[in-house]
């Protein structure tokens, strides 16, 4: 089936619906996501999105910007972070017009709480930035957003999975082809503008905080028609997931007051951060509490996790400012976190890499980001890059706010004077033998099995700590998975909701997000952020200071490199 | 341990009815029964067909009838629920495949609502509307619904009256009706006094008993049903 329209967003997440706001009243607008709205994983965020709106004490938008590109490890893009910053508060007070139900301070105004590298005056001690709605922040905004797109009248396309994009041999993005679930059916959509809100890839790890559906799928789409991939090798690990099962337990806990401690019972971070201690930003706080496992001070019978002490916190600060987590903590562990630490481990949590994109969400091909007319990115499949080599809390939130409303924006500034370049004979060619090579084969393996290898090698050899000799072999695993992949036969050969389909569709998109990552981290020999190579423990800013681009090329990925916009701080070594 | 599962099955291009399957699979007591449902599809079954995302109770995907109550499969624990479970899908909507049921009855509901804050006012330049906590504090329950559709399809009034609005819809009328920034509220009440609103709720509390979020749902239904009566927000 054949659509037209002026703009397509694909997502419907924070960034997704974000730009939809500004698109859908200015030109024909079309909204099509894999999940319904608001199912998105957007909706799983729950501490906060940080402004220096400064309700309840000092802060200036200078020290956003700061703790921003201090916490990136310096690879933060430094015009990037400065528009991030500045245009933080006017997003947070546009949702709260919206009608977002901010939790509220005494005399009426947003409350603001404490977040992991959030600081006053260039790292002195801990801010209150974070703007929150008890811990469910992120499925307020979610929630907000998309009634927006309600009230706004936008068209959507829900349960569309996008399986590949369209762009001439000019080099102009004029569509997109989708698989309509529930039937089966290819859906073409033409449109002089696509804009990428397609999240992030942690079911590439086997302990993910990530929802099922976070697979990649738009990072790999765009990765196998020709677009680069940028810095694919930072990926975050969040420290405090549920133990086993990666379930997000919000730094917010920690800005409540919580505390990390050792078998012991030690406040282990005082030793490596004093000045933040607990709040240090994730990268380093993961980082610790697997060196305190390393060294045996880790709980359990296995010594393989560390408490969340939320015990000491004030009477109903759980019921009050973090309901869900005391819910999930006692659901799923069956422990009750007023009276008992839990057992936590650092999860897979969030891309600080994907699909370059300059400020106003265009995605770029090269080291002098050149843009590819009519195709934009926002939120966690793109790289602005305004995380750097590690993201602080609160910043996904107002990268999603902020560049999908930029990259909404511009869009539909664009869309006025393009043209709509005219599609090939079969622009669905591609997806459509993707699609019947999965449904026609009879005889091959599952696609389960190749999934489950990929997650606990990525888990074990490309997480928090990485060597050159691990990363050499998960690069061989992956190549052998690659091979297996070609042989996966589905039990579904039907047309209707073919979930089985879906995931091995998936799986393709998670292997090519699994190479780009691993071979970003072989190539990096420094150790900056999230990435931490034990056989190159230092920081090298001299050949490092740098952004890599993985090219897909006929002979495998190739990597460039892009400069690092520096405009306001220069790198220094970070401590905390 | 060892754990029974008979699922309620329904292929429309193949079947003409529905017919129960039962798989047995090992799992661990602490496993969520997604994860039972996962590993049916991933190693003994790929046609068994299901909505799932976020696995931990928050995307509201997974709505199923679990031995007999609604409940999300990523919040139910086989400890919690034993070595024999039966699964359906939830009840009151068309079922497209197996557990997946047509959810645009659903969302037609939660749109008919008006679910976004109207206020005409030009809001405040440069920052925020200002509410009391105490004013924030009446919508925090509602605004807590993640549309799972759990307290909806557990209503034996959407179940034989197809233009009932629904608890959820309910839910999130709630959440605005009583928001102190809202100036839609005579509109969403005049939806809510209509013969498909609140009246045709009968306080059975079905819904509250079958939601996730542990949302008060009757309350809020009767909270805008003395507003009807009595005029007052």
């Amino acid at each position: 089936m054949y659509h037209r329209y002026d703009a397509l967003i694909i997502g419907a997440g924070g960034a997704g619906l974000m730009a939809a706001a500004q698109l859908s009243n200015v030109c024909s607008t079309a909204v099509i996501s894999k999940l319904y709205p608001p199912r998105s994983h957007t909706g799983a965020a729950q501490g906060g999105i940080g402004a220096a709106i400064g309700n309840v004490e000092e802060d200036h938008w200078l020290w956003h910007m700061f703790d921003t590109v201090k916490g990136g490890d310096y690879l933060t893009d430094q015009d990037a972070a400065e528009v991030l910053a500045r245009e933080a508060i006017d997003a947070v007070f546009e949702l709260e017009h919206m009608g977002l139900p901010f939790n509220r301070t005494p005399d009426g105004k947003i409350d603001q709480r404490r977040f992991g590298g959030h600081t006053r005056n260039f790292g002195e001690g801990p801010v209150r930035r974070a703007c929150f709605s008890a811990d469910r922040t992120g499925h307020m905004i979610l929630y907000t957003l998309y009634q927006q797109g309600i009230k706004n009248d936008v068209e959507f396309y829900d349960e569309y999975m996008m399986l590949d994009l369209l762009i001439t041999d000019d080099g102009v993005c004029n569509g997109i082809v989708a698989l309509n679930v529930a039937d089966g059916e290819f859906h073409v959509f033409h449109a002089k503008a696509v804009i990428l809100a397609t999240g992030g890839f942690g079911r590439v790890f086997k302990i993910t905080s990530n929802a099922m559906a976070a697979t990649g799928d738009g990072v790999a789409v765009a990765f196998r028609r020709g677009i680069p991939l940028e810095d694919m090798e930072f990926y975050q690990f969040h420290p405090t997931g549920i133990n086993k099962l990666g379930i997000l337990l919000t730094e917010g806990a920690r800005g409540e007051g919580g505390i990390l401690r050792n078998v012991n019972g030690e406040r282990f971070m005082e030793r490596y951060t004093p000045t933040l201690k607990d709040l240090a930003p994730r990268d380093m706080v993961s980082r610790f509490i697997w060196q305190e496992i390393r060294e045996g001070r880790g709980i359990g019978p296995d010594k393989d996790y560390i408490h969340l002490d939320l015990t000491h916190l004030p009477p109903g600060a759980l019921e009050e400012k973090l309901p869900d987590i005391t819910d999930f903590v006692r659901t799923y562990m069956g422990i009750d976190p007023v009276t008992q630490p839990i057992p936590i481990q650092p999860t897979a949590h969030y891309a600080m890499g994907g699909v370059p994109t300059d400020i106003d969400g265009r995605v770029t091909l090269d080291a002098s980001n050149t843009a590819l007319p009519g195709l934009y990115a926002a939120g966690e499949v793109a790289c602005v890059s305004v995380h750097g080599a590690n993201r602080l809390g609160t910043n996904s939130l107002v990268d999603l706010i902020v560049f999908g409303r930029r990259a909404g924006k511009h869009a539909a500034e664009f869309v006025k004077t393009a043209n709509l370049a005219a599609l090939p004979a079969e622009p669905d060619f591609r997806a459509r033998a993707e699609v019947s090579n999965l449904l026609d084969r009879t005889k091959g393996e599952k696609a389960a099995d190749i999934r489950a290898t990929m997650q606990a090698e990525m888990m074990d050899k490309a997480g928090v700590f990485r060597t050159g000799e691990a990363l050499s072999e998960v690069r061989g695993t992956l190549s052998n998975l690659r091979a297996r992949y070609a042989n996966v036969a589905i039990d579904d050969k039907g047309k209707i909701h073919n979930m089985d389909l879906v995931e091995a569709l998936e799986l393709g998109f998670m292997l090519d997000c699994a190479e780009t990552i691993v071979e970003g981290a072989v190539t990096r020999t420094e150790s900056r952020g999230a990435h931490m190579r034990e056989d190159y423990a230092e920081r090298d800013d001299e050949n490092w200071l740098k952004h890599t681009l993985a090219y897909k090329t006929s002979g495998g990925i190739q990597m460039k490199y892009k400069p690092v916009s520096i405009t306001r701080f220069e790198p220094k070594e970070r401590n905390y | 341990m060892q754990v029974k599962i008979k699922i309620l099955r329904f292929n429309p291009e193949q079947d003409t009815k529905p017919h129960f399957e039962t798989y047995t699979v090992e799992q661990e007591p602490t496993d969520r029964v997604l994860d039972a449902l996962n590993n049916i599809k991933w190693y003994t079954d790929g046609t068994l067909t299901f909505r799932r995302s976020c696995a931990h109770g928050v995307c509201g995907s997974d709505a199923m009838r679990i031995n007999g109550r609604n409940r999300l499969a990523c919040k139910l624990l086989i400890q919690d629920v034993g070595a024999n479970i039966t699964i359906e899908p939830i009840m009151g909507f068309r079922v497209l495949k197996d557990l997946v049921v047509d959810m645009e009855p659903f969302f037609a509901g939660y749109r008919a609502v008006k679910p976004f804050l109207i206020n005409h006012d030009q809001p405040p330049a440069g920052r925020e509307r200002h509410q009391t906590p105490e004013d924030r504090d009446r919508i925090d329950d509602t605004s807590k619904c993640i549309m799972c559709a759990c307290c909806t399809t557990a209503c034996p009034i959407t179940w034989t009256n197809a233009d009932f609005v629904g608890p959820a819809a309910i839910v999130q009328a709630h959440r605005f009706i009583y928001d102190s920034r809202d100036q839609g509220s005579d509109e969403r009440l005049a939806i809510m006094n209509d013969k498909s609103g609140v009246w045709r709720c009968r306080t059975i509390f079905n819904c509250t008993d079958a939601c996730p979020r542990d949302i008060k749902i009757t309350r809020a239904i009767e909270q805008v049903k003395r507003t009807l009566l009595y005029d007052r927000v």
